[in-house]
């Protein structure tokens, strides 16, 4: 089959995950080749994942509680791709960057013409001592995963007072507001349930603030000592104990006691490119040009989403502006064309500050997120709360299967960062004085 | 920006007192900067942290993480926060001459 493939002189694309990332390059690349066929050699498409759950990210904050079901934010990943796009289910062995070979555990092997890695990040609970241990899912929980969210919502409901403890134990990590959204959103939930005088929220991270950028990290601050959520910073656990004096202990030897614990657990690149030579950096994540998004490992291979190290924040958002400028460079790689620089780190996401409002964040590598509106002077306020910013982040997922999975363009929001409604400070804000984590 | 005096000589350093050239620095700027810290000497750990944290910039072109220097440095996380307990990816940085380690986002 191989032979046949060389003889045939199509090109292989091959896209490892299909997720957010995966899915929109193979139906973008399905498109333009469908499009354009007369101009190129044919092409065809695999994505590989290790399973067939495709996962509505953004939706895991809403499960504990009771906002969002299992059934509504989990479809079949083949369904989101387009019918000629090949999907194979098996997990991965390793990819032979020299050989051009991807082989899977149950055998078959892939060789390609470009490789496409969009595997994401994996959660790494053993790398925090005690998270998974006394305690595990019954007052040390989760919310990163479907399975953590889902038993984290019997936990809430079940939860009549105490400390709360929301905790990032390393940066970075798949959307870095989603701890905040989730002190938000215990706020309003426990007002809700008229217990909110009998509950103490903390949220205990290992940056020096709120969040990573100074401007959204003073708004931010500002908004959590409003709903009286305590914030822990420059915290690094070295260690969680769900014994019956729960408590997480730093590696300074601080300790935060909780009744309730929410750990966002330090994140990696996938497994398999730990075997996989040449490919990833010491955390699995995949060297990346920031510009162009082809990988440091090889040429004809291209990184998008959480998999990469590009620095940005992990988010859908990112993904989604990542892949028209990637699957531009997919197109030159194979037409011999110089490569299109011009991802400039676009993220865009809205904050869910609970009592039905939302802030909405716009920013990219050089520029912080500012006050104003998006995407001009007319349209959604910025770092600011309002319902609009709530209803446009429920209104999201319906976007997200019906035009970001199919590779189509949302109106009014493109790769590149717009600028003319954001109220820019008249001294320039140093991009780079977010505080490292520790 | 200002300028340190360590060892003798003048050197630019940001407002944190991180290095703006990490080619300035020596060990005996190193062995200063650390007195000042509150650590009366270094030890083998401690050069073996701060040469591999010099190693990792000149490479990569920014000092590891706490949990990079954890998995490749030879040096457990606990023992990093035992050497250097003000933080150790932005106090050995420091002491190592090379600027903050970038933040994650």
């Amino acid at each position: 089959m191989e032979a046949e493939r060389t003889a045939s002189m199509t090109k292989r694309i091959v896209i490892l995950g299909g997720g957010t990332g995966g899915t929109l390059t193979a139906n973008r690349l399905h498109r333009h080749f469908r499009h354009h066929s007369s101009q190129h050699q044919p092409v065809e498409i695999i994505v590989v994942d290790q399973d067939d759950h495709h996962v509505y990210q953004p939706g895991l904050l809403f499960v504990p509680f009771g906002l969002a079901q299992h059934s509504e934010i989990v479809r079949p990943r083949q369904a989101q791709l387009h019918r000629d796009v090949e999907f194979v289910e098996d997990t991965i062995d390793h990819v032979d960057i020299h050989a051009d070979t991807v082989y899977l555990t149950g055998g078959r092997e892939l060789t390609y013409d470009v490789l496409v890695v969009a595997t994401g990040a994996v959660l790494a609970f053993d790398e925090t001592e005690g998270l998974t241990g006394p305690g595990w899912n019954e007052k040390v929980f989760t919310f990163y995963d479907l399975a953590g969210a889902t038993a984290l919502a019997g936990a809430l409901e079940h939860f009549e007072g105490g400390k709360l403890v929301v905790n990032i134990v390393d940066m970075p990590i798949k959307c870095p507001i989603a701890p905040l959204e989730f002190c938000f959103l215990a706020d309003w939930y426990f007002t809700d349930r008229g217990i909110r005088d009998k509950v103490e929220i903390t949220l205990a991270t290992p940056l020096d603030g709120a969040f990573t950028k100074p401007t959204a990290a003073a708004a931010l601050g500002s908004l959590l000592e409003e709903k009286g959520i305590h914030v822990v910073t420059e915290f690094n656990t070295g260690e969680v104990d769900g014994g019956p004096d729960g408590k997480l202990v730093g590696y300074d030897g601080r300790e935060v006691p909780f009744d309730l614990a929410v750990v966002v657990p330090a994140h990696s690149g996938a497994e398999y490119v730990g075997r996989s030579e040449g490919l990833g950096d010491d955390l699995n994540f995949i060297p990346t040009n920031t510009a162009t998004l082809q990988t440091k490992a090889m040429p004809n291979i291209f990184a998008l989403g959480d998999a990469t190290n590009v620095p940005t924040s992990k988010a859908g958002s990112v993904t989604h502006f990542e892949g028209e400028v990637l699957v531009e460079n997919i197109i030159r790689h194979l037409d011999h064309e110089e490569l299109d620089a011009t991802y400039d780190g676009h993220a865009n996401c809205f904050i869910e500050t609970g009592f039905g409002k939302a802030l909405l964040i716009d920013f990219n590598y050089d520029t912080e997120p500012l006050p104003g509106h998006f995407p001009a002077a007319v349209g959604m306020p910025l770092l600011k709360e309002s319902r609009m910013n709530h209803l446009g982040k429920l209104m999201f997922q319906w976007f997200y299967w019906h035009a970001l999975l199919q590779g189509r363009d949302i109106p009014g929001i493109g790769a590149d960062m717009p600028t003319s409604g954001k109220d820019r400070p008249t001294t320039p804000v140093d991009a780079d004085s977010e505080g490292a984590s520790a | 920006m200002s300028t340190a005096t360590l060892a003798g000589t003048a050197v630019p350093v940001n407002d944190e007192g991180f290095f703006e050239d990490p080619t300035l620095w020596t060990r005996e700027m190193a062995q200063e900067m650390a007195a000042a810290d509150g650590i009366a000497e270094l030890t083998p750990q401690h050069w073996t942290v701060i040469d591999f944290m010099r190693k990792e910039f000149f490479e990569k072109g920014t000092g590891p993480t706490v949990r990079v220097l954890g998995k490749t440095s030879g040096v457990t996380v606990k023992d990093l926060y035992l050497l250097f307990p003000k933080g150790p990816a932005k106090m050995a940085a420091r002491i190592a001459g090379i600027p903050k380690p970038k933040g994650c986002i």
